[in-house]
C-alpha cells in the first residue's frame, strides 16, 4: 500500500467534488442563519431587559465555551426524542448557525461599539431621529468593521463543515472517507480533501486579510 | 586636523526618507571629549545625526567613523563596503545614548536596567557591575532606587536613571536627544544639573540636541546651528547666542526664547 | 429524567482524564510551535520566514478533521507504522492551533513600543538578547488573552478525537451511552456540555493567573480587562 495513484484519484474525484458541493450548501446556509441569528442576540443583549440579556450572555458564554461537535450530537439525538425529527443536513446547518452566531453576535457589537459615542452625540445635537442616526450614522461606521471578522468567520465555518459527517452529512470529508473505505486508500482522498481546503480557503483569508488592512484595523 | 584627534567625523553624509532628504552632503568633527550641541527647527535633521552614530538608521551616501573605524562602513580589502551587524555592534559599543522618552525596560527594576548590558554584552561579573550601578545612581542621586520599577519613578527620575544606564557601558560618545523635552520644567531642571556635572567630571564626548538653550550655553564647547540638512553655523556658545553671524540662527533663537 | 444521572456522570467522567490529556499535550505543544515558528515568522532569514509562513498557512488553510484523518488514516499507509490514537490526536491539535498561536506571538512581538528595540540597540544588546531580554518579557502580557481564547478552542477540538475511537468524553457520551438508554438523550448531553464548560473555565481561571504573573514580568500594573471574547482571527 502507499504510494500515489493517479487512476484512483480520477475515479474518486467527482464524489468529492459531490461532497464538495454538500460543504458549500452547509456553509452557505449556516452563514446565512448565524448572521441572522447573531443580529438578532446582539440586538436582545443591548435592548436593555437586564434579565434577557443576561440570559443571552449565558447563552453565548455556554454555546462559545462547549464543543461544536457535542452541540450537532445534541441537535441530532436530543430533539427526536421531542418529536422533532431533522435531516442530517438540517441538524448541522443549525448546529453550525446558532454556534457560530454566539460569534458574530460578538462582531456586531464590538462593531455598534466601536462607533465613538460622540458620534450619537452629535447626531442628537443635530436632532436626526433615531432610525436616521442608526442608517445614516452608525451602520455607515459599523458595517465596514464588521465585514471582516464576518468574513473570517465564513471561512473558519466552512473548514469546520467535516464535522457534519459525525452525524451523517456527506460533505467533502464524508466523501473522502467513504472513498477511503471503499478502496482502503486513505492517502489520495484525505490529501486531495485536505489540498480542496486550502485551494478554497487560503484565497478567501488572503481578500479577507487585505480588506481588514483597507478598513484599517 | 590629524585623525587620532577625532571623535567623530561625518564625510558627505546623505540621509533620505522617502523623497525626503534630511542632510544634505553634511560634514562635520568632533574632537575627543568635546561637549557639541546641535540646535536648529524641528525636522532639520538634528536627532538624524544621533540615530545615524548610534546605528539607528543607515545612511544613503558618505561615510561616518568614530575614533578610526567606519561605522557605516568597514573595509573588505581595499574597498568600503556597508557595515554588517557584527562591525555595527563592534563599533556602536564605544557610544551610549539617551533618548527623549528614556526607553527604560518596564520588565527589569532600576538596577537590572543598569547591569544587563554590561553583563551580557561587555561581560563584566555580577558584582563589578552592580557596584559600578550603585555609583552611577549615586552619582544622579537615586541611589535609594535601586530595586524600584522604572513605573514608579517620574519622568526626571527615569531619565536620570537612563543617563546612569547609559554610562554604565563607559561609551567614549555620549548622545543626548531632547531628553528634557519630555519632562516639566522642574523635573527637567535635576536632568540638566546631572548633566553639567557629567560634563564637567568627565571626559566622555558629548553630542547634544536640545531646545534648554541656557543648558546648551553652560555645558558646550561648541554651537552649530543646523537648518535645511546642513550646518549654517558652528561657533563657541557665547559667539552663537550673543552675536550670531547668520539671520536664520538670530530667527530661529527669537522663536525659541519666545515660546 | 435524572434516574441514571449518577450513572452518566461516572460514565462521562471516565473519559475526562483523556480529554484533559488530550488538551494538555496539544497545549503544551501548541505553545512550543507557536514560539518557534512565531519568532521564525519574526527572522531576518527569508528561508525561514518562508518556512514558517508555509507551517501556518497551511495549518490554518485546512479543516482539522482533515488533518485529524490524514494523520491518523492516510500517513501510516505512508511510512509504515501506526500512531496511537490519543498521540495522534495530541500531534493535530498541537500542529494546528500552534499555527494560529504562531500568529499571536508574532503580533505581540510586534506591538511592543519600536523605542525599545531602540533603546536595547543603544546598549549594543545582539538580536537575540533583545528578543530574550527586553521583548518577549514585554510581550508575554500581551498574548495571554488571545492564547486563553486559543486554549478554550483546543479543548473544544479535543472532542474531535472521538472520531478516531479515543474513548474521551464525547466518545463515552455517543458510543457508550446514547446507544444504551434511548429516550434520555437530553440528560447525557446537559451532563457532557457543562464538563466541557467547568473545564473551559478551568483553563479561563488558570490564564488569568497567568496573565497577572505577566503583567508583573512585563512591569506594568495588571490592567482590568473585560471579559475575553476576543476573535481568533482565522
Amino acid at each position: 500500500m502507499g504510494g500515489w495513484d493517479w487512476g484512483f484519484v480520477s475515479q474518486i474525484m467527482p464524489t468529492l467534488l459531490r461532497g464538495l458541493l454538500v460543504t458549500f450548501e452547509a456553509t452557505l446556509l449556516g452563514s446565512v442563519l448565524a448572521f441572522a441569528l447573531g443580529l438578532v442576540l446582539a440586538l436582545l443583549r443591548r435592548a436593555g431587559i437586564p434579565v434577557v440579556s443576561r440570559l443571552v450572555w449565558l447563552f453565548i458564554e455556554f454555546v462559545r465555551s462547549t464543543p461544536l461537535l457535542v452541540q450537532l450530537y445534541f441537535l441530532f439525538f436530543v430533539l427526536p426524542d421531542f418529536g422533532i425529527r431533522l435531516s442530517s443536513l438540517t441538524a448541522g446547518v443549525i448546529g453550525l448557525g446558532v454556534h457560530y452566531a454566539c460569534y458574530t453576535a460578538e462582531v456586531y457589537r464590538a462593531g455598534i461599539e466601536g462607533v465613538p459615542r460622540a458620534q450619537w452625540e452629535a447626531a442628537t445635537a443635530l436632532s436626526l431621529p433615531r432610525h436616521r442616526t442608526w442608517t445614516r450614522v452608525i451602520l455607515p461606521q459599523a458595517v465596514p468593521r464588521v465585514l471582516p471578522a464576518l468574513g473570517n468567520y465564513v471561512i473558519s465555518m466552512f473548514k469546520e463543515t467535516p464535522l457534519l459527517l459525525a452525524i451523517g452529512v456527506i460533505d467533502l470529508v464524508g466523501a473522502a472517507k467513504e472513498a477511503g473505505a471503499g478502496a482502503y486508500r486513505y492517502v489520495e482522498p484525505y490529501t486531495l480533501a485536505g489540498l480542496l481546503f486550502l485551494l478554497l480557503s487560503y484565497p478567501a483569508a488572503v481578500l479577507v486579510r487585505r480588506l481588514e488592512r483597507r478598513v484599517g484595523h | 586636523m590629524p585623525a587620532d584627534d577625532v571623535m567623530i567625523r561625518f564625510d558627505k553624509v546623505v540621509k533620505r526618507f522617502g523623497d525626503n532628504v534630511v542632510l544634505r552632503e553634511l560634514d562635520f568633527q568632533a574632537r575627543p571629549g568635546e561637549h557639541v550641541t546641535l540646535i536648529g527647527p524641528s525636522g532639520s535633521g538634528k536627532t538624524t545625526i544621533l540615530r545615524l552614530l548610534m546605528g539607528l538608521e543607515r545612511v544613503n551616501g558618505g561615510t561616518i567613523q568614530v575614533g578610526d573605524e567606519y561605522l557605516s562602513h568597514m573595509r573588505r580589502g581595499d574597498k568600503l563596503v556597508p557595515a554588517d551587524e557584527r562591525h555595527l555592534r563592534k563599533v556602536r559599543r564605544r557610544i551610549g545614548m539617551v533618548f527623549q522618552q528614556f526607553n527604560l525596560f518596564p520588565n527589569m527594576n532600576v538596577l537590572r536596567n543598569l547591569t544587563e548590558a554590561p553583563i551580557s554584552v561587555l561581560g563584566q561579573p555580577r558584582e563589578q557591575a552592580e557596584a559600578r550601578a550603585k555609583e552611577l545612581l549615586d552619582m544622579v542621586g537615586l541611589a535609594e532606587k535601586l530595586t524600584a520599577n522604572p513605573a514608579e519613578l517620574s519622568g526626571g527620575q527615569q531619565q536620570r536613571v537612563a543617563i546612569a544606564r547609559a554610562l554604565a557601558m563607559q561609551p567614549d560618545v555620549l548622545l543626548l536627544d531632547e531628553v528634557t523635552s519630555a519632562l516639566d520644567p522642574e523635573l527637567a531642571a535635576g536632568v540638566l544639573d546631572v548633566l553639567r556635572d557629567i560634563a564637567r567630571s568627565t571626559d566622555v564626548t558629548l553630542l547634544c540636541v536640545t531646545h534648554a538653550m541656557k543648558f546648551a550655553r553652560d555645558i558646550s564647547d561648541r554651537v552649530l546651528m543646523f537648518d535645511g540638512g546642513k550646518i549654517i553655523e558652528d561657533a563657541p556658545p557665547a559667539e552663537i547666542f550673543d552675536s550670531p553671524r547668520e539671520a536664520r540662527t538670530r530667527d530661529f533663537l527669537q522663536s525659541v526664547i519666545e515660546t | 429524567m435524572f434516574d441514571n444521572f449518577e450513572l452518566f456522570l461516572t460514565t462521562l467522567l471516565r473519559g475526562a482524564p483523556l480529554t484533559v490529556a488530550a488538551t494538555g499535550g496539544g497545549i503544551v505543544l501548541t505553545i512550543l510551535l507557536s514560539f518557534v515558528a512565531g519568532l521564525a515568522m519574526l527572522s531576518r532569514s527569508r528561508w525561514v520566514r518562508f518556512l514558517a509562513r508555509v507551517y501556518v498557512e497551511g495549518w490554518r488553510g485546512t479543516s482539522e478533521v482533515v488533518q485529524l484523518f490524514w494523520i491518523y488514516f492516510a500517513v501510516p499507509l505512508l511510512v509504515g507504522f501506526q500512531l496511537v490514537p490519543l498521540w495522534a490526536g495530541i500531534l493535530v491539535l498541537g500542529l494546528n492551533h500552534g499555527a494560529y498561536g504562531a500568529e499571536i506571538v508574532r503580533g505581540a512581538v510586534n506591538a511592543v513600543p519600536r523605542a525599545q528595540h531602540e533603546g536595547a540597540i543603544a546598549l549594543n544588546l545582539g538580536p537575540a538578547q533583545r528578543i530574550r531580554k527586553v521583548i518577549l518579557p514585554q510581550a508575554f502580557v500581551e498574548m495571554v488573552p488571545p492564547f486563553n481564547n486559543l486554549f478554550i478552542q483546543l479543548l473544544k477540538s479535543s472532542s474531535l478525537l472521538s472520531l478516531i475511537t479515543v474513548t474521551e468524553i464525547t466518545n463515552q457520551g455517543v458510543q457508550v451511552l446514547v446507544p444504551n438508554y434511548t429516550g434520555q438523550a437530553l440528560t447525557i448531553f446537559l451532563i457532557m456540555l457543562v464538563l466541557y464548560l467547568i473545564l473551559s473555565l478551568v483553563i479561563t481561571v488558570v490564564m488569568r493567573l497567568v496573565e497577572r504573573w505577566a503583567a508583573r514580568v512585563a512591569g506594568r500594573p495588571a490592567t482590568a480587562r473585560a471579559r475575553v471574547t476576543g476573535e481568533l482571527g482565522i
